[in-house]
């Protein structure tokens, strides 16, 4: 068993040579990239000190990202379900609809920093594209987004956004045609480009430096969950944080200030898409997109395709530092399918008024599972990270309908 | 240590010549295809390189990408690459045979087991493309302590403290990668700019034999005889993907053009 380290941050808990617990992550990448990437952790190490920074950063968060998300009850659900309290985290709530609007506005303010004109990104539901586009726009960088074609034509209404924002959207038709053939393309786009090109990874994947940039970017959602919950209790009480796991940068998020709580205080649920499933299906550590990690692969090491409805879950890896996470005992891991997610997310818009997209359905799946089993001091807590719009046509075609 | 690939370098100097180095990926498009189109290059060749088929291949542009995917459609295995390699080495047991691949390929089948099949195959070097300086020390002393040589890469953006730690580390062969790219790009850089960084990597230390590789066709190689060793890998899994594609015998062709290379050089 690995054990956490005290009084560290999760992302700096890795060794020089960048793996966490022995284990997880590591930087497998070509020579050509080595460089860049030692200057960019050298210029991020930088920054998250400097103050300017960070005050330009918390303006971007306030003013351009509009400021801190809501955190409400959901009366109705918990009525129904008639087990824990159960809270949202409504995170979809953001300017740009989703978590990755920290992240990929953080990593425009670095690409300003270094230097640099040009940003590339992947995307696999099209929201962390769809922000990077918005941000390069804002801050006036050229931007190229990597997607896979089956991920462009199920997430339409995200890549319209992108091409409105003047990004270039490159489709990616290789392999199975989804995020992990979009984040392949992305790489190989910097190892050729490196030298005018700022590398933005869509998730907390990657080299060392990428899934550092990534939760520290969205560990703002942890920050004020912190305060909105001793606004409401007084305290911190007993608490379940699920969220959804596709690369695992929400759930980081989400979880970054309260991982030295007892577990039997802050239980952490990670919820991953059914055949997606490498934290909660005993996959092996594999060696995928720069990093070691929890990885579902053939007998011969090959990575192994992955079905979801859910572009956003359709990725055989997993973050590193959920590896760290799972292995230490800290958090726990589990997984919804297709079919439940959609009937979560069918309960879930009858007696309240959010419309999560099918990632969130997935941690709501969970939450429905588990709310019955609990008592009323029980307080259950979602991070709801995406806004619905996206997969309106996915419902209508899966449900029927589209709630209003 | 044996010496095969010191051999082979020596060989081509007493000709003059660069140390000519093909790159095809084991298995394409079959398993007895890429073998007889090694065989059949070989004479011209003084050391092949064969990839190691990924399907999550970072670092390779799109023709080595489609090898590789013909190759794993039609199954090729770690197990089945280490019998092609034996079975090669049994007709030409003085021709280097470099394996080529990612650093999954040897962590998923176990690194010991790796190399000792390596050994028992024939095997004279490796070259593991996302498994650089310094993460590589340990499996690098793994492979020396079973004679075999571990080919470390130095990219254009390599610091030069790092390219001396990374030439200090390293065994009798050096690649150097031509321009910031994956393999298979058009040359980005000048041929005066890469004869130039490859003669500063000579000069840190002579004795060590650097080659050239990324982005080399029939049309610059010539241009780049001055290095002691040039490889050339996507123009030729690109003649195997325009020969099938034509219906043309794959062995014949890439013959032909690795000849042409050949020419060129000497
Ligand atoms: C709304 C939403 N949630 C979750 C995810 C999954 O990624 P991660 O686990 O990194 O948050 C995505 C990915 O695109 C997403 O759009």
């Amino acid at each position: 068993m690995i054990k956490l380290k005290k009084k560290t941050p999760l992302i700096d808990q890795h060794d020089k040579f960048g793996f966490y617990g022995n284990k997880f992550g590591g930087n497998y990448c070509a020579e050509t990239m080595r460089k860049p990437i030692e200057d960019l952790s050298k210029l991020f190490e930088k920054l998250r000190k400097d103050r300017k920074f960070l005050k330009k950063r918390d303006n971007y968060f306030k003013h351009y990202l509009g400021g801190e998300t809501p955190f409400f009850k959901l009366e109705n659900l918990t009525k129904h379900l008639g087990g824990a309290q159960i809270w949202c985290k409504d995170v979809s709530a953001i300017n740009g609809d989703a978590h990755k609007a920290y992240h990929a506005t953080v990593n425009a303010l670095i690409c300003k920093e270094s230097g640099k004109r040009y940003i590339a990104g992947d995307t696999g539901a099209g929201m962390f594209g769809k922000n990077l586009a918005m941000a390069a726009k804002k801050m006036n960088l050229k931007c190229k987004i990597f997607m896979g074609t089956k991920d462009i034509s199920r997430q339409a209404p995200n890549v319209k956004f992108m091409r409105d924002a003047g990004a270039e959207v490159v489709p990616v038709d290789s392999g199975s045609k989804t995020l992990v053939d979009a984040v392949s393309e992305c790489m190989r786009h910097y190892v050729s480009n490196c030298d005018n090109t700022h590398l933005a990874v869509g998730s907390a994947i990657g080299c060392n430096i990428f899934l550092k940039i990534c939760a520290w970017s969205t560990s703002q959602i942890s920050r004020e969950l912190k305060k909105q919950l001793i606004k409401e209790f007084g305290e911190i009480p007993k608490l379940k944080l699920i969220n959804v796991i596709g690369g695992g940068s929400s759930a980081l998020g989400f979880w970054n200030e309260f991982i030295e709580y007892d577990k039997k205080h802050v239980e952490l649920i990670g919820v991953e898409a059914k055949y997606a499933a490498p934290l909660s299906t005993n996959a092996r550590v594999a060696i995928l997109h720069g990093a070691a990690q929890y990885c579902l692969t053939d007998k011969e090491g090959q990575i192994a395709e992955t079905h979801s409805l859910s572009a956003g879950l359709d990725y055989p890896g997993s973050s590193p530092l959920h590896g760290l996470l799972k292995d230490s005992g800290r958090a726990r891991y589990t997984n919804a399918s297709d079919k439940e997610a959609l009937a979560a997310f069918k309960l879930i818009t009858k007696l309240e008024d959010i419309r999560p997209s099918l990632e969130p359905a997935h941690a709501w799946s969970e939450c429905i599972r588990l709310a019955p089993k609990l008592k009323k001091s029980d307080v259950i807590v979602v991070n709801n990270c995406g806004k619905g719009y996206k997969d309106k046509k996915i419902y209508i075609e899966q449900l029927g309908y589209y709630p209003k | 240590m044996k010496n095969s690939i010191n051999n082979a370098f020596k060989a081509a100097k007493k000709e003059n010549r660069p140390a000519l180095i093909s790159y095809t990926v084991c298995g394409d498009n079959t398993k007895d295809k890429s073998l007889q189109i090694l065989n059949s290059i070989s004479k011209d060749l003084d050391i092949a390189e064969w990839g190691i088929p990924h399907n999550c291949p970072t670092a390779d542009g799109k023709d080595i990408q489609n090898s590789s995917y013909r190759a794993l459609q039609n199954g090729i295995r770690l197990n089945d690459i280490f019998k092609l390699v034996k079975r090669f080495k049994k007709t030409k047991p003085s021709k280097p045979i470099i394996l080529m691949g990612y650093y999954q390929m040897i962590f998923n089948y176990g690194e010991k087991k790796f190399i000792r099949k390596c050994k028992v195959s024939g095997v004279d070097g490796l070259i593991v493309v996302d498994l650089s300086f310094p993460d590589n020390k340990n499996f690098a002393k793994l492979c020396m302590k079973n004679s075999i040589c571990f080919v470390q890469l130095i990219a254009p953006t390599t610091t030069v403290k790092r390219m001396k730690e990374i030439i200090r580390s390293s065994h009798e062969m050096i690649y150097m990668i031509s321009t910031i790219s994956t393999t298979g790009s058009a040359l980005k850089y000048s041929i005066k700019r890469i004869i130039k960084n490859y003669n500063f990597i000579k000069k840190i230390k002579p004795s060590k034999n650097v080659v050239i590789g990324f982005g080399i066709t029939e049309k610059t190689i010539s241009n780049l005889k001055s290095a002691d060793g040039l490889v050339v890998g996507s123009a030729i899994c690109r003649e195997i993907t325009r020969s099938l594609r034509d219906r043309q015998n794959p062995v014949t062709n890439v013959s032909k053009l690795v000849r042409k290379l050949k020419n060129k050089i000497i």
